[in-house]
């Protein structure tokens, strides 16, 4: 059955592509128009083909709990989301905002903590937070900036407004997936891109190497730069050797490396030891050095802390940029950017009760049932209830850990996110959506085009994830004539 | 400045993409031969076990040495590393491991001959369907190989690939060649007539038979096989040219690539292996002494391994151990 739009259901949701009354949106006319004009055969004939390019250029994502078959076929759908170029300069612009407040914050909170006695952050917040690192208290990584790479979740209400679900700034992944999908893309619909005025994605690794050899420790030579993967049996290797490979930089594990009496970082190479300037870490902070964190980490470099704190070597993300990204502390960055930058936030958090505030506590204990609930510290849609899909008895366990640990949990109203087409077995079908762009602050700011969409296979399912179901779509910023 | 894990992941590669390759010529030779022995000529299937040197673990899985178990075992058995499969699945996993150091071209090219061996190698275990698969792999082989000559830099990546895939080349002949021999000498009277069959198949399994036709004006005999496939200074699957090749690498070519930091050592045991190849005396040798001969080379690409190994690969040595155990 060929593709239509004409019985699309839109109703009581946000479609990215598709306006009411089933008329597609003007960003997304032609391709709704190239999509409904191909035939059974053609269609199909195009997702073989983009299946047959993803197993030969070999994209994959690892699961853990596949032993034996470790590496996955992406899962991938063809249809793209679109997004007109007018609005995404404002999302932009909102997105470079947030990370410079957000960077002005961590430097703020592991210096002199100005905020905290300004009375705008509570200092209760900190001791308790899990990501908070007193080792890292008195550092000064170059131009104030902690978090060079973040990844931030977007999500569309059902009144269109763009809300910033969260900020990912400890090892933020999928940027590789984001790259790929376009490459797929252009070899499987070249003549899109010929009629339509997409706008390119891929000077991000450049824009990425740029920013790591912003913050070398030795400015002036040219920088020698390595990526630290914990190695082939992480989930996202793929894109660790990706992103290596793209920037010409090395890639590293832990045991590639070693910090010498002079306190700088070594790789082992065929000519003997070779010194190492930046390190854009895609490990945890708990495994970067067991001298300093956890003990029987193997993936780290004992004596990396020292290096870094001794300023003879630059680690991206600095250790301890975590601290900003917590559920809690994220209820406070529309206030960041106006105690920083005294500015309006250009886009606005999801609207966040913390349960540590006693008269919002009430509030969410008696509407749990309307609420998302979610803890502080977890990440990947773990540990989270979702009001309305609970039973009574998942909401009387929620409540009592809610109670039992206030400062851990928050929660929000349900969003209807919105959806793009998607291609299913009854042809083209709602499916819920996210974005997550990718930001980058060194020397300078930098936001990628449009970012990673990743998409709910199941029908009505919320879950985004790659290891719970979830695929990823290719995002069109489409250059839509309109003045910014 | 390359890493010495990558060194060693490159060298790695290169061998078992190169293992891979033998083994399809090999078993396609191999069943060529075959095809013209009388009946009851007891000749071939089992040598393959001894050079492919996995005597003892075939029988760990299987009880009868015939064609198709065979087959099974060195083309489509995973569960036997030196397997064209295994091989191929080990080129993959070192590839995947380089993704950033490769051509992009390059590592989807491997991938795709996995994915493509992996789909047919069951299918190659019965003979019609052998040939075709054993050729497909051999060409695509070559055509990884044509991408890594005509698109990669001649730095010192390159290098560690061109001494695997040599290194893994000489080890491959020697093997060849020693199976040929102590058969030969063992055959009882009614192998005789065929033993000018068995060397013309020893120079096929090398893809040898056409250049040693042109460079030899001799038929095919015994010593002279032995001559050429050792010693000879134009083929590139001797093991004196294979080892020269490595030389090279070492040591950098009349002045314009520098060669490798730190290669003393490596040079010096390949020097003296390739001194006692090019002065051997083969004709004195297939009278006798011929196996022990052999087995000191062998021993000698063991020597160079290891002296490649503690001068580059450095503080990565468990794992070259146990990919090791496979070689």
């Amino acid at each position: 059955m060929p593709i239509s739009f004409k019985r699309y259901p839109t109703r009581g949701i946000y479609d990215e592509m598709v306006g009411p009354r089933s008329r597609p949106r003007p960003v997304a006319e032609r391709v709704c128009e190239y999509f409904e004009s191909l035939s059974d055969d053609e269609l199909k004939d195009r997702v073989d083909s983009v299946n047959l390019n993803i197993m030969a250029m070999g994209i994959t994502f690892t699961v853990y709990s596949d032993a034996g078959n470790i590496d996955r076929a992406w899962p991938f759908d063809v249809i793209p989301r679109l997004i007109p170029l007018s609005e995404w300069r404002r999302t932009e612009a909102g997105l470079k905002q947030r990370l410079q407040a957000l960077n002005l914050f961590i430097d703020d909170i592991y210096g002199k903590q100005r905020i905290i006695a300004d009375g705008v952050f509570p200092r209760e917040l900190l001791t308790e937070s899990k990501n908070f690192r007193p080792q890292c208290v008195g550092a000064s990584p170059a131009f104030g900036v902690w978090a060079h790479i973040c990844g931030s979740d977007l999500v569309r209400d059902a009144d269109g407004t763009l809300y910033v679900l969260e900020d990912n700034l400890r090892v933020p992944s999928g940027v590789s997936y984001m790259l790929e999908n376009r490459m797929v893309m252009k070899r499987v619909f070249p003549e899109l891109f010929d009629n339509m005025d997409i706008l390119p994605v891929d000077d991000y690794t450049a824009q990425l190497f740029d920013t790591l050899a912003s913050i070398s420790p030795r400015p002036g030579s040219y920088p020698s730069v390595a990526l630290l993967t914990p190695g082939i049996y992480n989930s996202a290797y793929f894109e660790h050797s990706y992103l290596a490979q793209q920037m010409g930089a090395h890639l590293v594990q832990g045991s590639d490396l070693f910090v010498a009496d002079d306190d700088c970082v070594y790789m082992q190479t065929i000519e003997g030891p070779s010194r190492l300037d930046v390190i854009y870490r895609r490990i945890d902070d708990d495994f970067l050095d067991p001298e300093v964190f956890r003990e029987d980490s193997v993936l780290g470099v004992p004596g990396l802390m020292r290096a870094w704190r001794a300023g003879n070597v630059a680690l991206a993300n600095a250790p301890g940029a975590g601290v900003a990204d917590d559920k809690v502390v994220y209820a406070f960055v529309p206030e960041m950017v106006r105690y920083y930058l005294d500015q309006d936030p250009i886009l606005p958090n999801v609207p966040t009760y913390l349960c540590m505030h006693e008269k919002e506590r009430e509030h969410v204990l008696t509407n749990l049932e309307q609420l998302v609930v979610k803890p502080a510290n977890e990440s990947g849609g773990y540990g989270m209830l979702v009001g309305p899909a609970s039973s009574s008895a998942e909401r009387d366990k929620f409540a009592a850990l809610i109670k039992a640990n206030p400062r851990n949990y928050i929660a929000q109203p349900t969003l209807k996110i919105s959806t793009v087409p998607t291609l299913t077995a009854e042809g083209a079908a709602p499916r819920h959506v996210d974005l997550r762009p990718f930001i980058l602050q060194g020397d300078q700011l930098y936001v990628t085009t449009g970012g990673l969409c990743r998409v709910a296979l199941r029908e009505g399912s919320l879950v985004v994830n790659s290891s719970q179901g979830g695929g990823s779509k290719d995002t069109w910023v489409v250059n839509d004539g309109e003045a910014t | 400045m390359l890493l010495s894990r990558v060194a060693e992941h490159l060298y790695w590669m290169a061998r078992y993409l190169e293992r891979a390759e033998n083994t399809a010529r090999l078993t396609n030779a191999t069943s060529n031969l075959l095809l013209d022995l009388p009946k009851g000529v007891d000749l071939g299937w089992e040598s393959l076990l001894g050079i492919m040197g996995s005597r003892a673990e075939f029988f760990q899985h299987y009880n009868v040495v015939d064609e198709r178990n065979l087959m099974r075992w060195l083309l489509a058995d995973e569960r036997n590393p030196g397997s064209l499969l295994g091989s191929l699945s080990l080129a993959r996993e070192n590839a995947r491991i380089l993704r950033d150091v490769l051509q992009r071209e390059l590592w989807e090219e491997i991938n795709d001959l996995y994915l493509m061996a992996k789909r047919d190698a069951a299918g190659a275990v019965g003979r019609r369907k052998r040939y075709e698969f054993n050729r497909a792999v051999v060409s695509r082989r070559q055509a990884i190989l044509g991408i890594v000559v005509g698109t990669t830099s001649r730095n010192d990546a390159f290098q560690f690939m061109v001494i695997g895939r040599n290194l893994e080349r000489a080890d491959m002949s020697t093997r060849i060649l020693d199976a040929a021999t102590v058969e030969l000498m063992h055959s009882g009277d009614e192998l005789r007539p065929f033993g000018n069959i068995r060397w013309m198949s020893v120079l096929r399994s090398l893809t040898a038979y056409q250049m040693y036709r042109q460079h030899v004006q001799v038929r095919v005999r015994g010593p002279a096989v032995l001559r050429f496939l050792l010693q000879d200074r134009l083929f590139p699957r001797t093991v004196a040219f294979c080892l020269r090749e490595i030389q090279i690498c070492l040591e950098g070519r009349d002045g314009a690539a520098a060669g490798l930091p730190n290669n003393q050592e490596p040079l010096r045991i390949l020097g003296r292996v390739l001194r006692k190849i090019d002065q051997a005396d083969v004709y004195a040798l297939v009278e006798s002494g011929l196996h022990q001969f052999i087995d000191e080379v062998q021993v000698g690409l063991i020597d160079i391994h290891t002296a490649l190994s503690n001068s580059y690969f450095g503080n990565a040595q468990s794992q070259s151990q146990s990919q090791a155990q496979v070689a």
